[in-house]
């Protein structure tokens, strides 16, 4: 088998998953707080204020990337749904679990931060606009999603269960983004999905590119942290995770 | 693939196309709901509502905007550089209130074709540019 497929394949198993995530964690951390770090400081203290919105407008540099990861971890989730349903991958399903309580967050942050902008910008902390409307059902979707798997008592219906509407909800992701395009919305059109006319000036611009790759990086922090813990939680009782704590409590008695 | 796992794929495409054709149908009923506000074109044609509020959206004409220098009363001429609306609002404007500047307005007409607004909202555009950079260009879109 081709090496790189075998390495994939290998992510589905649960006692091989375990210890990379292990071996990774310390060195995604490293590279996601790093860049984050990176991208606030040019974002927050070297790139210049807007002309017309002044300083107000850095708010940009965690809305923009929470916005994007609130719709990027949805399309993951809903690949993870897909191998749910078609492969019955049991790792995918804790990944989908996983992923809906930070997908959330993230739609949570860029929610507030918009309310915060549009008071000053606007003149109103919510419109009912087809964007944000869209991007609060979203909130709701994600909210059903966990909510739902904690709701059916026998885990491998639950995760079909939640498969099945992280599927279904997908169907608001274009609504999302297209609806600055095909509805007059208050919220502005994307400013970045167009390079060949720059919306926005080069030195506002990397470090908005920075902390969108830092924030899709502290999701995969995140995801890695939570599945360390629901691998174990799931097959309490299964071989690689006895062998994983008997050296621990040896080791603790001298 | 296995026949199973390609009759499951086959069943959740079916399940998407359906959803997907539901919702696009949905839209398509509440077409005119999903709409934030009516430009001023559709306004001056009588395509918006006479009996209730509604909002319209525009630019703000440059050296359209006349101030009451006794109250906040604020007249100012909208477009969407086809046709014109008068709009008479008295309030506190936003921020990025400016000639030349998209605004959304709620409100209703009166009798003689103006909008009276009740509450005056600025639409922010895609550009962000540092002061100097806006500048610079000030003198080019002039020349052009």
């Amino acid at each position: 088998m081709n090496p790189i497929l075998k390495w994939c394949y290998q992510l589905a198993v649960p006692h091989i998953l375990y210890p990379r995530i292990q071996a990774w964690l310390p060195w995604v951390a490293l590279v996601t707080f790093s860049l984050l770090a990176l991208g606030l400081y040019l974002g927050l203290a070297v790139a210049p204020a807007d002309y017309q919105q002044g300083e107000a407008f850095r708010i940009i540099y965690v809305h923009v990337p929470a916005a994007w990861l609130s719709m990027a971890v949805y399309v993951a989730m809903a690949l993870m749904a897909l191998s749910v349903l078609v492969w019955r991958i049991q790792v995918a399903e804790l990944a989908l679990v996983a992923s809906a309580p930070i997908g959330a967050a993230f739609t949570l942050i860029a929610l507030i931060t918009g309310a915060i902008w549009g008071k000053p910008m606007w003149g109103a902390w919510w419109v009912w606009d087809a964007r944000l409307t869209s991007e609060l059902i979203l909130l709701f979707i994600y909210i059903g999603i966990f909510v739902l798997y904690d709701a059916i008592e026998d885990k491998r219906q639950a995760g079909k269960a939640v498969s099945l509407m992280t599927l279904v909800g997908l169907v608001n992701i274009p609504i999302i983004h297209y609806s600055v395009t095909w509805w007059n919305t208050l919220h502005q059109p994307p400013s970045l999905s167009k390079f060949d006319t720059p919306s926005i000036h080069i030195d506002m611009l990397i470090p908005l590119l920075i902390m969108l790759l830092a924030f899709k990086l502290l999701y995969l922090l995140m995801l890695m942290l939570r599945m360390r813990l629901s691998l174990i939680e799931r097959q309490p009782q299964a071989a690689w995770v006895k062998a994983l704590i008997k050296p621990a409590t040896t080791g603790d008695k001298p | 693939m296995s026949p199973l796992r390609r009759k499951r794929l086959a069943k959740i495409g079916l399940l998407l196309a359906g959803v997907a054709l539901a919702v696009g149908l949905m839209i398509m009923a509440f077409q005119q709901n999903m709409m934030f506000f009516f430009s001023t074109t559709e306004v001056v044609a009588g395509k918006a509502p006479l009996e209730r509020d509604f909002r319209v959206g525009g630019m703000v004409v440059e050296q359209s905007v006349e101030r009451d220098p006794n109250s906040l009363l604020v007249q100012f001429t909208l477009t969407d550089y086809q046709t014109l609306l008068q709009v008479e609002y008295s309030g506190i404007l936003p921020d990025l209130f400016r000639e030349g500047q998209g605004i959304v307005a709620k409100g209703r007409l009166n009798e003689q074709g103006v909008f009276v607004a009740t509450e005056v909202l600025a639409k922010h555009d895609e550009n962000y540019m540092p002061p100097e950079v806006a500048q610079s260009l000030k003198p080019q879109e002039s020349a052009n």
